[in-house]
């Protein structure tokens, strides 16, 4: 019985070639692309994520802040903050202007809570695209 | 900052639609391909919406 072929590990490209890209894409959603001249997609991703985002603050959606306790709450509440950070500007934007809501109870502001997360975390798969495009592994 | 009240389904479909966008722009390599994959997606995003919802009608009796 033949082994599985491990493949090999592609070397890691040097930090000059993807850290402005991935800091731009965190920063300004499809920001990383704009910067690799791939406008197109980059104004999908910069409409897509912050539309959802904004989306989410009209629903009234709350802001996660890492909180102790039992090893669920921090998982959700530190994940969620996470999710949150990742939007890059327009998270900082909500928190400096004070857009953050409380956390109440009700379909469409948990719907809201979903679309803030969610949106962070479509920033990073798009960051992690950005990081592909720079370190050309990706066309 | 304007309020938005949505039901369930239409919250839905306006998270499946935000998500197929970027779904198929960051994963394909070509533009033919995003395309049908980011339909794709929200095909699935739906189906599975349409099926959870009748799932959860005969749950509750």
């Amino acid at each position: 019985m033949a082994a599985k072929q491990k493949q090999p590990k592609e070397p890691m490209p040097p930090l000059r070639v993807w850290a402005g890209p991935v800091a731009l894409g965190w920063l300004v959603p499809g920001g990383g692309h704009f910067l690799l001249k791939r406008n197109g997609r980059g104004a999908l991703l910069l409409a897509s994520i912050t539309l959802m985002y904004l989306c989410g603050l009209m629903m009234r959606g709350a802001m996660f802040q890492p909180q102790s306790g039992d090893l669920l709450t921090i998982i959700i509440n530190t994940g969620g903050f996470l999710g949150d950070l990742a939007s890059g500007i327009l998270y900082l934007l909500t928190v400096c202007l004070n857009y953050n809501q409380a956390d109440v109870p009700g379909l469409v502001h948990d719907y809201g809570t979903k679309f803030l997360v969610t949106a962070g975390l479509l920033n990073i798969l798009a960051i992690v695209d950005a990081f592909e495009l720079a370190a050309g592994r990706k066309n | 900052m304007p309020r938005m009240t949505l039901s369930h389904f239409e919250a839905s479909l306006l998270f499946a639609l935000f998500t197929s966008i970027v779904m198929g722009v960051v994963t394909k390599r070509d533009d033919r391909e995003r395309l049908r994959y980011g339909l794709y997606v929200f095909g699935c995003f739906v189906v599975a919406l349409f099926g959870l919802g009748w799932l959860m009608h005969f749950g509750h009796g």
